[in-house]
């Protein structure tokens, strides 16, 4: 610590702080533009000039570093006429129109310019003027405005992880540009929008569409992945206009990835595919609207008819794991209540048999700002940067700060993190190879190896790479698996889970799973899985499709596009005799099989709640009134208990349901534990054939996310195609760029092209999208040929 | 004798972005001046081969020298844009390059400047109609005692360039 | 052959034979690589040698003047990886003294490298080559080949347990390479944008590791420091003021070239050498030290001497020795005019002031030199400097608002004329003839 003096105030700061942090310690605000707390240092703008005894020059307070008994004048004359010279500066080149500027109001230069800028600039020359950039659908430009401080190069090269803007040129003709006319396609680039201190660059969506001052902020929580961003969502008249981060440094810091910020266009979706704003029920094949009680009248006798007369069993609950926790806990009451023990939210999981022996809650096994302390991990099964684009980038920093990240997947996509070692293998074979990694593991720390992984083909995988990745595995201390969607998609997705959960045995480390959704850890929580009260009854997702329901109740999901098999769920939901849908979308999908639908509001029109992936419990309330006739699908669910006769649905509120199904209001859930006990891994690789590599494209995760417009314009939005590497593609006869006819549960015809990353007999075709539900199981073995 | 290694390797597709396997090997030779972990220290001595190979800069090939030397290519195009001497619009096959700075200037400079836009009937920053020279306003080039001096291409310095030396070399440009 | 005379040759000793004295055995002949050598026969510490340069007086060459002894001292001892980088990016208008120290004596350079790579722990060197001077960057990689042929680089040298390896760098057009650590991002393969400092390059340098940065002429100059003892270079120039220097004497004298000099020699002394005013023409004013340095009326720069002190005392600077020297002919808001575009043209545009100002102060002098200025302009002007000197990161502002401040200062009478009349007050067909086409070396 060094003692040091701001404006006549003794402080003390840590070692290597800059003056800006200790300033910021004191509560002094020190004005600034190109310093960031989470870029490198530029000191370029030269807005934070402050006057040091005993030094002539003013200095910068951003790259500054405090010594002991430094004395410091933020307010002196000195600083005050330095940081008036480079307002007037800054000035004497932007355009002074902040009325018709997208940024006014919330600009950094027109807060400051009132404080430091001479009233009238003494520049009488031409000021400059320079071309605008597309740089694709979020991210609008108005070049002449920039001032150069480069956050938004910084930002590109070292959060986003790729330089997708520099700045070229020199002198006064510098000018910030992507590279040969390309758009910014990182799945963090709305970030910049926050970034930039001026109105340089802004949101493409929200552009010109109000005045900041015109806004509401609510508090609220992201729907998607399990990460649970903190949201400030900004309304106007009962409609979201915006969504900008919380920044919450435990959490989503002060990021948000495009999906979270950009998805709110779809709250306000009104084609044919857009918001179900009216209940509505089907009669004689024609759909009719009706009144809310018309329709919950309707959906409660359809459902009591088929609980009396098949048996509460003939039911089955398909919850989308971005419902709220209070939805979720309701909706398995429900079920219950009508007999039924077939519930589960868990709709991409096809591999259930850690069912009954789990110990607990499966969750990331650690805090997420733990992640940053970790000095080796290994991901496996993930499409990391698309699926959590914010784990991801704190991998990077870690990566960056020395941290050893290596990878086991079926897809070699580029993380844009500095790995240690991969291991890339085909689907089936992922099992076996996290089995070698353990038996090397073990061989470096001389322990036997389990008996089981002894018999593992070695001939079969890349045992080089096992080793590769157990070696940095063992050399560090604080060691972590993590198992993503896709791990825990995978058809051996317990074997997975049991071998990881022997490997961070062995390294003395942790293991987790990375939440896929926003209720990933809540859904465990709600008990919306089968026999999270009656033993080891129920089916789960797979079995109540696998083995058709007289019904179903089906709650925020699209289960053609949301579960492991589309094509199967399409399939038993058109034979049911009655399915009830509460959704806050229609699709043409659900008019085909659904009985009646009731409109239910997303999370922005709602009170509830989301335990993310480390079990934080994050509420929130709604931020607008509900659209339409919709209602709260809490309220929805309650009356539907009440009008089913169902015991235990007295809430007034959904604070009233949360606090039942947590028992309290903790910080934290509690139960969380990966363990599993008696799961005997599975390692006979079975796979004859083509094997699907089945990604969810990240526009396409959730209903909410696939009614984006701006969102579905980007590259990672872009139609599926039938990815093999070249020799996968040789072997077929096929060259990149032709139509292929893939065959599996159905078919599709798709665009083969080609993906280096992918292993030897490989397909990779996404999932969650209409072009490709028609071919069933997210991990299948395909047939390819030309068409 | 003019120093032109500009589209020295006349076997080479000049109409393609990539580089020659002449061109990589040179390249190769500049990236073992530097600390293995370092290769991106050579982008300017492979920026000055690539565009020697091609005449100028398209940004197709700054893409290719990034892979090459495993950048991004905006860090390329960054170096690229920074530095006089690369040329990011095609140029004549003589670039000639006159010092206008004071120094310079005191002894003739500008008259050169004016003598040779005269000769060939261009002003700064044009090219011949029959692309064969383009003419550049040069910032100082350490020669100012041997004023007023021309680069040629990028590499050959031409001293004391009188209306006779500069008929003479305009004549040795063919 | 640029060099036209000398008092006291040293750092041009080889340069008689022109362009046919620059090869290792000429270097050898005159008694080249002998420091080296009894450096590592003797094993001399790194100490020693960092005092004699101390003692020599010795500032560097590159414009700031900085002791070099004390440079190399702050060195950290035990870092695993140093590096030592010589600076020949020479980019500032009016000097062009270390593009011929490396065309005729190339080895001079290199061995002081080396011998400042085993002083301050070194083992690696880049020398940066200023873009333009592509014939010289190639003899000097030449020199480097005859070098390391002859033992002199590369692993254990002359049998000695020292390693170093030297690798020169080429520019390619941005004169704000010069600063050193635009320079260091130059090597790295980036812009040239300077880093904020400190850390300095003696604890962050090149790839982040501690370096040295000299100017050629600073490396050139140490196996003569080496060979006559620190005591005795001293005393060829005068108290604080070490040894001598080279001059690039440029513009409106009869020969334009480099002349060595004992620091402290008279100016109206180095005037003569240079075959003094072309055509008998009046001396005007004179820029003492590159483009950057303020300029000095004629009557004033008559009285000084050519060292750091008597240049400083007379308001301006010595800066990297370039000495431009203009006479009657010149019209002062022209010559500014040029000036200021170059300032403006070379920005690296990363900090505020600089990439706003430098723009500023051309344009208003642009204007000015175009009959459209107005009263208030030289106030403007003044004030536009005022706001850019000492507030970036690195004195390429300062560069460029000294030049507006001194002419202003010195020849304010000028500006007005020009400002009010809307013309020159040098007949424009003066200034053409003036500066017209010269066949230097004709007295
Ligand atoms: C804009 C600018 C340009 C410079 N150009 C040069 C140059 O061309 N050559 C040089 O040796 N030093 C130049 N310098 C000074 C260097 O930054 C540095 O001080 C010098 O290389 C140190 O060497 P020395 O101690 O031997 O003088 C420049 C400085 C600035 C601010
Ligand atoms: S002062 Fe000018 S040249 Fe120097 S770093 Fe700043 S912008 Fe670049
Ligand atoms: S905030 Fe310090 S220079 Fe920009």
């Amino acid at each position: 610590m060094v003692e040091i003096e701001i404006d006549g105030k003794t402080l003390q700061v840590a070692d290597g702080s800059t003056l800006i942090e200790a300033a910021h310690q004191l509560g002094a605000y020190i004005p600034h533009f190109c310093y960031h707390k989470k870029l490198s240092l530029a000191a370029n703008c030269r807005m934070c000039l402050v006057q040091i005894e005993k030094v002539p020059k003013p200095m910068p307070a951003c790259a500054t570093i405090v010594t002991n008994g430094m004395k410091v004048f933020t307010h002196s004359e000195m600083a005050i006429k330095a940081q008036r010279a480079v307002m007037e500066f800054l000035l004497i080149n932007h355009p002074l129109d902040c009325p018709i500027c997208d940024q006014g109001g919330e600009c950094r230069l027109q807060d400051l310019a009132v404080g430091y800028a001479e009233s009238a600039s003494k520049y009488g020359e031409e000021k400059r003027v320079v071309p605008d950039k597309n740089l694709g659908p979020l991210v609008s430009t108005d070049m002449s405005r920039c001032i150069n401080c480069a956050r938004c190069v910084r930002f590109t090269a070292e959060i986003a992880g790729m330089m997708e803007l520099g700045q070229s040129f020199r002198g006064e003709r510098v000018e910030i540009m992507p590279f040969n006319g390309k758009t910014v396609d990182s799945e963090l680039s709305g970030n910049l929008i926050d970034l930039c201190p001026v109105g340089a660059l802004t949101s493409k969506p929200f552009r010109f569409s109000a005045r900041s001052w015109e806004l509401s902020r609510r508090k609220s929580v992201s729907p998607h992945d399990g990460l649970g961003s903190n949201l400030i969502v900004q309304t106007r008249r009962d409609k979201v206009m915006r969504v900008l981060p919380l920044e919450n440094e435990d959490i989503n810091e002060c990021w948000l990835s495009d999906k979270e910020r950009f998805s709110y266009q779809g709250l306000n979706s009104q084609d044919d595919n857009g918001r179900l704003t009216k209940p509505m029920v089907k009669q004689g094949g024609e759909w009719k609207e009706v009144d809310w009680n018309v329709a919950l009248d309707y959906a409660a006798h359809a459902l009591r008819d088929v609980a009396k007369t098949h048996g509460g069993a003939a039911i089955g609950g398909l919850l989308s794991p971005h419902a709220t926790l209070e939805e979720m806990y309701l909706a398995q009451k429900l079920m219950r209540g009508l007999g039924s023990e077939n519930i589960d939210f868990r709709l991409r999981q096809s591999d259930f048999s850690a069912d009954g022996h789990r110990h607990g809650t499966p969750w990331l096994g650690m805090k997420i700002a733990d992640i940053g302390k970790l000095d080796r991990l290994l991901v496996v099964g993930s499409f990391l940067r698309k699926d959590h684009p914010l784990i991801a980038q704190r991998l990077r920093q870690s990566a960056k700060r020395g941290a050893q990240v290596c990878v086991l997947h079926s897809a070699d996509d580029d993380l844009l993190i500095n790995l240690e070692a991969r291991a890339i293998a085909v689907p089936s074979q992922l099992p076996a190879m996290l089995a070698q990694v353990v038996k090397a593991v073990a061989e470096l720390k001389g322990v036997a190896t389990d008996a089981a992984l002894t018999t593992v083909g070695a001939g079969l995988v890349d045992v080089n790479a096992a080793k590769k990745i157990a070696a940095s595995l063992v050399s560090g201390g604080n060691v972590a698996i993590l198992l993503g969607n896709f791990a825990q998609q995978h058809r051996q997705a317990a074997t997975l889970n049991a071998l990881a959960q022997q490997l961070a045995g062995l390294l003395g480390g942790r293991f987790g799973f990375l939440g896929e959704a926003a209720n990933s850890v809540g859904g465990y929580v709600a008990k919306a899985v089968p026999g999270a009260v009656n033993g080891n009854a129920g089916l789960n997702a797979v079995a109540m499709l696998k083995d058709p329901r007289q019904a179903y109740v089906v709650l925020g999901a699209e289960p053609e596009l949301d579960c492991a098999d589309g094509a199967q769920a399409l399939a038993a939901l058109g034979k049911a005799a009655a399915v009830v849908v509460l959704s806050p979308f229609k699709s043409q999908a659900m008019l085909d099989y659904a009985a009646v639908l009731l409109p239910v509001s997303p999370f922005s029109e709602t009170s509830g709640t989301f335990v993310n992936t480390e079990g934080r419990v994050q509420s929130f309330h709604a931020a607008t009134k509900p659209l339409g006739e919709t209602r709260p699908a809490w309220k929805v669910l309650r009356v539907l208990g009440n009008l089913l006769d169902v015991a235990g649905f007295e809430f007034n509120t959904s604070e009233d349901v949360r606090a039942e199904a947590l028992g309290g209001m903790p910080e934290f859930v509690s139960g969380l534990d990966n363990g599993v006990a008696g799961v005997a891994p599975n390692l006979t690789a079975s796979a004859n054939g083509l094997e699907r590599v089945a990604d969810v494209p990240i526009h396409f995760a959730d209903p909410l996310v696939r009614r984006a417009p701006a969102l579905q314009q980007t590259r990672d939005s872009a139609a599926p195609t039938a990815r093999m590497n070249a020799a996968t593609l040789a072997k077929l006869g096929l060259v990149a760029g032709e139509r292929v006819k893939v065959g599996a549960g159905g078919t599709a015809i798709l665009t083969a092209e080609l993906d280096a990353g992918l292993p030897d007999g490989a397909v990779r075709i996404a999932a969650a999208h209409a072009d490709t539900f028609a071919l069933g199981a997210m991990s299948t073995v395909l047939t390819v040929e030309k068409v | 004798m003019l120093i032109d290694e500009r589209g020295m390797n006349s076997e080479h597709d000049m109409l393609s972005p990539e580089l020659s396997s002449e061109a990589l090997a040179k390249i190769d030779l500049e990236v073992a001046k530097y600390p293995v972990d370092q290769k991106q220290s050579a982008v300017m001595a492979a920026l000055v081969i690539a565009q020697d190979e091609k005449g100028w800069l398209p940004k197709e090939t700054i893409a290719v020298v990034a892979g090459y030397l495993g950048m991004a290519p905006m860090a390329v195009y960054e170096v690229a844009s920074f530095y006089n001497m690369y040329d990011l619009q095609p140029v004549g096959k003589y670039k000639l390059t006159v010092c206008t700075n004071l120094p310079c200037a005191l002894s003739g400079g500008v008259h050169a400047a004016d003598y040779v836009k005269q000769k060939l009937g261009i002003d700064f920053n044009e090219t011949t109609p029959d692309g064969k020279f383009t003419l550049k306003e040069g910032e100082c080039m350490g020669a100012c005692g041997d004023a007023p001096v021309m680069l040629v291409n990028n590499k050959r310095m031409c001293s004391f360039m009188l209306p006779e030396q500069i008929d003479k070399l305009l004549a040795e440009c063919n | 052959m640029a060099l036209i005379d000398t008092i006291n040759p040293l750092l041009t000793t080889g340069w008689s034979k022109g362009d046919a004295g620059w090869s290792l055995k000429d270097y050898e002949a005159r008694g080249g690589y002998a420091q080296l050598k009894r450096i590592l026969a003797n094993k001399m510490s790194s100490d020693d040698i960092i005092a004699e340069v101390k003692k020599s007086g010795l500032r560097g060459r590159g414009g700031a003047g900085f002791p070099t002894g004390l440079k190399w001292s702050f060195m950290p001892k035990a870092a695993p990886e140093k590096y030592v980088v010589c600076n020949t990016d020479e980019g500032e208008p009016g000097t062009f003294k270390d593009r011929d120290l490396l065309r005729y004596d190339p080895h001079s350079v290199i061995e002081g490298m080396i011998i400042a790579g085993y002083a301050v722990g070194a083992a690696r060197g880049y020398n940066y080559i200023h873009g333009e001077i592509f014939e010289i960057y190639r003899r000097f990689e030449a020199a480097l080949d005859e070098a390391r042929a002859a033992g002199y680089l590369g692993q254990r040298i002359l049998g000695s347990d020292f390693s170093f390896d030297l690798f020169a760098h080429h520019g390619w057009g941005a004169y704000v390479c010069g600063e050193e650590t635009g320079l260091l991002e130059s090597i790295e393969g980036k812009k040239g944008q300077p880093r904020f400092k400190p850390p300095f390059p003696a604890n962050f340098g090149l790839y982040g590791k501690p370096t040295t940065i000299n100017n050629t002429e600073t490396f050139a100059a140490i196996p003569f420091i080496l060979g006559m003892g620190g005591d005795a270079y001293l005393n060829l120039g005068k108290p604080n003021n070490g040894g001598t220097k080279l001059f690039s004497v440029s513009g409106h004298v009869n020969r334009p070239g480099n002349y060595e000099v004992p620091m402290g020699t008279p100016f109206a002394k180095l005037l003569e050498m240079a075959g003094g005013m072309r055509g008998g023409r009046q001396l005007k004013a004179v820029i003492p030290g590159g483009s950057s340095a303020p300029v000095l009326p004629a009557e004033v720069m008559m009285e000084c001497t050519m060292d750091y002190e008597s240049i400083a005392k007379a308001g301006s600077m010595l800066g990297s020795g370039a000495v431009i020297v203009m006479d009657e002919t010149v019209c002062m808001v022209k010559a500014l005019e040029r000036l200021s575009y170059f300032y403006y043209e070379e920005s690296c545009g990363q900090c505020t002031p600089c990439r706003e100002g430098s723009g500023w102060l051309y344009r208003v002098v642009h204007r000015i030199e175009h009959g459209e200025g107005r009263a208030e302009d030289l106030d403007l002007l003044n004030r536009v400097t005022d706001n850019m000197m000492g507030k970036t990161i690195c004195a390429l502002a300062d560069a460029a608002a000294f030049p507006v401040r001194g002419f202003i200062k010195n020849f304010r009478s000028e500006f007005e004329y020009h400002i009010e009349h809307r013309k020159c007050l040098v007949d424009p067909e003066v200034q053409r003839m003036g500066s017209g086409f010269f066949k230097a070396g004709a007295a």
